[in-house]
C-alpha cells in the first residue's frame, strides 16, 4: 500500500471510532503526540507520589497510613502501565525517564505545590484525583488502544482515591476546630491549582485542535474544567468547606456553575519551572534514580551471568 | 505478642520510608507491598494484644501513645534503611526468622494467634523469596554490589543474636504452648541463610558482638527520631479522630 492509501485507512479507522493498535500504520505526528502525552502522563503519576508520600511517615492513624501507602503505590502502578503503553509506540521507559530527569519532558504542574499539612493529603485525593478523573474518563475512549485500555484500569483506582480524599476531609471538617481549619486551609491552597490542571483556556491551548481531530482528546480544556467545577461545588457543600472563589454561583440559564478567572500567569510560571517545588521534585527523582543505578546494574550483570551459565549448561 | 506486633510495625514503617525512592518502579511497588503486609499483621496483633492485656487499647494507642521505652521490637528491624543492600539484607535476616516463627505459631494453643500466624506465613513466604532473590542478584552481581551487600551483612549480623534470645517470660509461654522457643528456631534459620549466602557468594560474618535490649525497651538512638516523626501529628491533637 502506498502512503496515501495508508493515510486514508488510518483516517477511516479514526472516523469509525475504531482503535488504532501498535501494529497499525499511523502518521508520525500522531505517534509523536501520543508519546509526548503518554509519557507526560506517566511522569505525572511518578512525580505525584512525592507530595503525598511526604506524609506516609506521619499519618495520624494506622488506618489512614495503610490507605495512603496503598494509594501512593497505586500511582506507581499507574506509572508502570503508562510507560508500558508508551513502549508500544517504540520508545523505552529508560529513555523517557532520562528525558524527564533532563527536564526535557514535563509532568503535571499540580505536583509542584507543597503538602504542608495532613489535610493536604485529603485535598489532593479529593481535588487532584477528582480533576484527574475528569480528564481521564474521556481518555478511556481515546483512539489509541493501549492508552485507552490503561486508562480504564487507572480510572477505577482514581475514583477510589477521590472518595478516600473526600472522606479524609470529611473527618477533619467534622472534627475539632483545629482539624476543620486545617481542612479549610488545604482547600484554599489546592483549589485554584486544581482548576488549572485542565491547562490553559481553549483559545491558548496549542495541541487541542489536532488532538481532537485524532480523537485522542474528546473535550476541550474549558469543557472539562466546567465539568470538574460542576461536580465539585456540591461536594464542597457536603464537606462543609468553602471554595476560595467568591464568583462561584449556579447559573440557571447555562445549567452550570459560573466561576472566576484563574491566574494564568501563575500557571505559566509553574509550567516554566518556577513553582514552589519544581526543583525539589525533580531533584528528588534524579537522586533516587542515580542512587538506584548500581542496583539496576547489578541485576543486569546477574541476569547476564545467569543466561551465560544456562546456555553453557544446555 | 506485643514483641511480634512491634517488630512488624517498625519494619513496616522503615520499608514505607522507601516510597518514591526505590531503584526501580517495580521495587517501589514491591517494598510497599511488603510494608503493607507487615502493617496488616501488626494491626491484627495489636488488636489481639489489647484483648489479652485487658486494656482494650486501640491500635493507634499502642503505636502513637507509647514512648521508646515501651516498644519491645528487636533492634534489627529499627535499623535505618541505608542503601538498598542494607534494606534487602535486613529483610532477609528478619523475614527468614519471621517465617520460622509464623510456622511454629500456626500450632499455637492461642487460636487467634495461630490464625494470624497462618495468614502471615503465606505473606512472609513471599517476603523471604523477594529478599533471597535480591540477595543473590546483589551478592553475585557487580563488584560494587557485592561489596555493598557484604558490608550490609557485616553491619546487621550482630543484631540477629537477639532474635533467638529468651528471657523470664518466654519459658512459661512456651510451656503453655502459646509461644515458640526462640532458640529452637535458630538451626533452620541458620541453614536457610547459609544456602542463600553461598549462592550469593557472600561470607557469613564472624562476630562476637551481640547487641540486645530491644525486648526490654532499650533501643538504638535513631529509634527516637523515628517515633518523633511518626507520633507528632497524632499527639498534637489529643483525642481527635482522623
Ligand atoms: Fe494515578
Ligand atoms: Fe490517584
Amino acid at each position: 500500500m502506498d502512503g496515501a492509501a495508508l493515510e486514508r485507512e488510518f483516517k477511516a479507522l479514526i472516523e469509525a471510532d475504531s482503535r488504532i493498535e501498535p501494529r497499525d500504520w499511523m502518521p508520525d505526528e500522531y505517534r509523536k503526540t501520543l508519546v509526548r502525552q503518554i509519557s507526560q502522563h506517566a511522569h505525572s503519576e511518578i512525580i505525584g507520589m512525592q507530595p503525598e508520600g511526604n506524609w506516609i511517615t506521619r499519618a495520624p492513624s494506622l488506618r489512614r497510613k495503610a490507605i495512603l501507602m496503598a494509594k501512593v503505590q497505586d500511582e506507581a502502578g499507574h506509572g508502570l502501565y503508562l510507560y508500558c503503553a508508551a513502549e508500544t509506540l517504540g520508545v523505552e521507559r529508560a529513555e523517557l525517564i532520562d528525558l524527564l530527569n533532563a527536564g526535557k519532558q514535563k509532568y503535571s504542574s499540580i505536583f509542584n505545590y507543597p503538602t504542608l499539612t495532613w489535610a493536604d493529603v485529603g485535598a489532593i485525593g479529593w481535588l487532584v484525583d477528582g480533576a484527574a478523573i475528569t480528564n481521564q474518563i474521556p481518555l478511556t475512549r481515546c483512539s489509541y488502544g493501549p492508552y485507552a485500555r490503561a486508562m480504564v484500569r487507572v480510572c477505577k483506582e482514581e475514583s477510589f482515591h477521590q472518595r478516600q480524599g473526600f472522606e479524609l476531609l470529611y473527618a477533619l471538617s467534622r472534627g475539632t476546630p483545629e482539624q476543620h481549619a486545617m481542612a479549610q486551609d488545604a482547600v484554599d491552597r489546592w483549589w485554584w491549582p486544581s482548576v488549572m490542571m485542565f491547562g490553559p483556556p481553549d483559545g491558548e491551548s496549542v495541541h487541542t485542535e489536532q488532538s481532537m481531530a485524532w480523537r485522542i482528546k474528546r473535550f476541550s480544556n474549558d469543557e472539562l474544567r466546567q465539568r470538574f467545577v460542576d461536580m465539585t461545588v456540591p461536594q464542597a457543600e457536603m464537606l462543609g468547606l468553602t471554595l476560595p472563589d467568591p464568583q462561584i454561583r449556579w447559573n440557571e440559564d447555562r445549567g452550570h456553575y459560573d466561576f472566576g478567572e484563574c491566574d494564568w500567569d501563575e500557571l505559566r510560571r509553574v509550567i516554566a519551572g518556577d513553582g514552589p517545588c519544581n526543583r525539589q521534585r525533580l531533584a528528588h527523582h534524579v537522586q533516587a534514580h542515580e542512587e538506584g543505578a548500581w542496583v539496576r546494574e547489578a541485576a543486569a550483570a546477574h541476569a547476564r551471568k545467569h543466561a551465560a551459565t544456562a546456555s553453557a549448561a544446555a | 505478642m506485643l514483641r511480634l506486633a512491634d517488630d512488624c510495625f517498625v519494619l513496616s514503617h522503615r520499608l514505607a520510608e522507601w516510597s518514591s525512592r526505590a531503584p526501580t518502579l517495580e521495587e517501589d511497588v514491591a517494598l510497599t507491598n511488603i510494608a503493607l503486609d507487615l502493617l496488616g499483621q501488626a494491626r491484627r496483633l495489636y488488636e489481639h494484644a489489647a484483648r489479652l492485656d485487658g486494656t482494650g487499647r486501640s491500635e493507634d494507642e499502642y503505636v502513637f501513645m507509647r514512648d521508646e521505652r515501651d516498644f519491645v521490637n528487636c533492634l534489627l528491624v529499627e535499623q535505618e534503611n541505608g542503601d538498598f543492600a542494607t534494606t534487602i539484607v535486613r529483610e532477609l535476616l528478619f523475614s527468614t526468622y519471621q517465617l520460622g516463627l509464623c510456622g511454629a505459631l500456626r500450632e499455637s494453643a492461642d487460636a487467634t494467634l495461630a490464625a494470624v500466624a497462618a495468614k502471615a506465613h503465606t505473606e512472609v513466604t513471599y517476603h523471604v523469596s523477594h529478599a533471597r532473590q535480591w540477595t543473590v542478584r546483589l551478592g553475585d552481581g557487580t563488584a560494587e554490589s557485592h561489596i555493598r551487600t557484604q558490608t550490609a551483612l557485616d553491619a546487621l549480623w550482630p543484631y540477629t543474636h537477639e532474635l533467638f534470645e529468651s528471657d523470664d517470660v518466654t519459658p512459661s509461654l512456651v510451656a503453655d504452648g502459646v509461644a515458640a522457643a526462640p532458640a529452637a528456631l535458630m538451626p533452620e534459620w541458620s541453614a536457610s541463610i547459609g544456602t542463600v549466602l553461598a549462592e550469593a557468594t557472600l561470607e557469613r560474618p564472624e562476630t562476637t558482638w551481640a547487641p540486645s535490649g530491644g525486648r526490654r525497651g532499650l533501643h538504638t538512638e535513631r529509634f527516637g527520631y523515628m517515633l518523633a516523626e511518626m507520633q507528632h501529628l497524632h499527639r498534637a491533637h489529643p483525642g481527635a479522630r482522623w
